[in-house]
């Protein structure tokens, strides 16, 4: 089962972005970008993040998410925590510095890494120094 | 002792009421969150209550726990800052916390307890980081004497409004460690927080709620 990425950033564009930069060294990597509130604010949107893991998750991905800021990350945990118990293993947060994790999860997912590498390599800060 | 016990009726008008004083104090909130934070606190409590508010005009909520439910994922999906998240799980554990309807003086201990719990478990804070944990900590405390005690719901309520608002207050001289307010370091101090504010506004309307009721 292969691991897709969804970006959550307060930033339309920065989310964007990410995902731009990702794919470059993962072009077989669904990424899917979450950014801005639902009417494009600055800020995070629970919905943005939880269609894009349903969407991941019906297309048969595990999904691993990656935040810009702490508010990002709560807004996360809030959809990991309304998950069935069965689709919660399917799903983590992985915490680390947004680019350098996204792109480092990517790469890991473009080889064939498994969730728990893909969540490992999006939070090794030293990976990238 | 008050038998008095807090129903349907009182839990719409209550965030109803907070809708309205939110609203009414949306530049200060703003205005807060502006020294020391991102600035969007203000407009995103007045647009998540607006948006609770269009919710609950829709009908169909028949009970206390289904006001809290509504408020909770209303908030979480129209909020966009960290105070979606954070209020969103409270009004959840909240919803929870409470037994369907007829809510007593334990009950708005339950609620608040089930809020607070919501907020530490989603923020990861505690007292003294100058977060909406210092206002909800004292409200707490406040809400469980006042019922040790016997006083009514809405007598349960007012106290926990008032620890609430005493708890922003003393948020003012504290450094902020927690949020992106932290990143301010010592220059946080002499600011009240924002969290905290809203906090000490929504619990005032639920007393002022249950006083009218």
């Amino acid at each position: 089962m292969s691991v897709a990425l969804v970006i959550v950033s307060h930033s339309v564009k920065l989310a964007e972005g990410v995902v731009e930069l990702a794919e470059q060294m993962a072009k077989d990597v669904q990424l899917r970008a979450a950014g801005g509130t639902d009417d494009g604010r600055i800020g995070t949107s629970f919905d943005k993040v939880n269609d894009a893991v349903t969407e991941l998750r019906a297309a048969g991905h595990d999904v691993a998410i990656l935040t810009d800021l702490g508010s990002a990350t709560m807004t996360v945990e809030s959809v990991l925590d309304m998950l069935d118990d069965d689709e919660a293993t399917h799903v983590r947060f992985a915490s680390g510095p947004l680019v350098e994790g996204a792109v480092a999860a990517a790469v890991t997912a473009q080889v064939g890494g498994d969730l728990e590498a893909v969540v490992a390599a999006g939070a090794a800060r030293e990976l990238f120094g | 002792m008050s038998d008095d016990k807090l129903s349907l009726a009182w839990a719409d008008a209550w965030i109803r009421g907070a809708q309205a004083v939110l609203a009414e104090h949306r530049m200060e909130l703003i205005d807060l969150d502006r020294a020391i934070g991102d600035g969007d606190h203000g407009e995103n409590m007045d647009r998540g209550f607006k948006a609770v508010v269009a919710k609950l005009d829709e009908g169909g909520v028949t009970d206390v726990a289904g006001i809290l439910k509504v408020v909770a994922s209303t908030l979480m999906s129209k909020v966009g800052g960290a105070a979606g998240p954070l209020y969103g799980t409270a009004f959840m554990r909240a919803a929870k916390a409470v037994d369907g309807d007829d809510v007593d003086s334990s009950g708005v201990v339950a609620l608040i307890e089930g809020a607070l719990e919501g907020i530490v478990a989603r923020g990861k804070a505690t007292t003294g980081e100058k977060t909406m944990v210092d206002a909800w900590t004292p409200a707490l405390e406040a809400a469980k004497a006042a019922a040790a005690a016997g006083e009514s719901p809405a007598a349960t309520l007012r106290a926990a409004a008032e620890a609430a608002a005493t708890g922003a207050e003393a948020t003012i001289p504290l450094q902020a460690t927690k949020g992106r307010a932290s990143y301010l370091g010592e220059r946080s101090i002499g600011h009240k927080d924002p969290g905290a504010t809203s906090t000490a506004y929504i619990l005032a309307t639920a007393a002022d709620a249950a006083e009218a009721a």
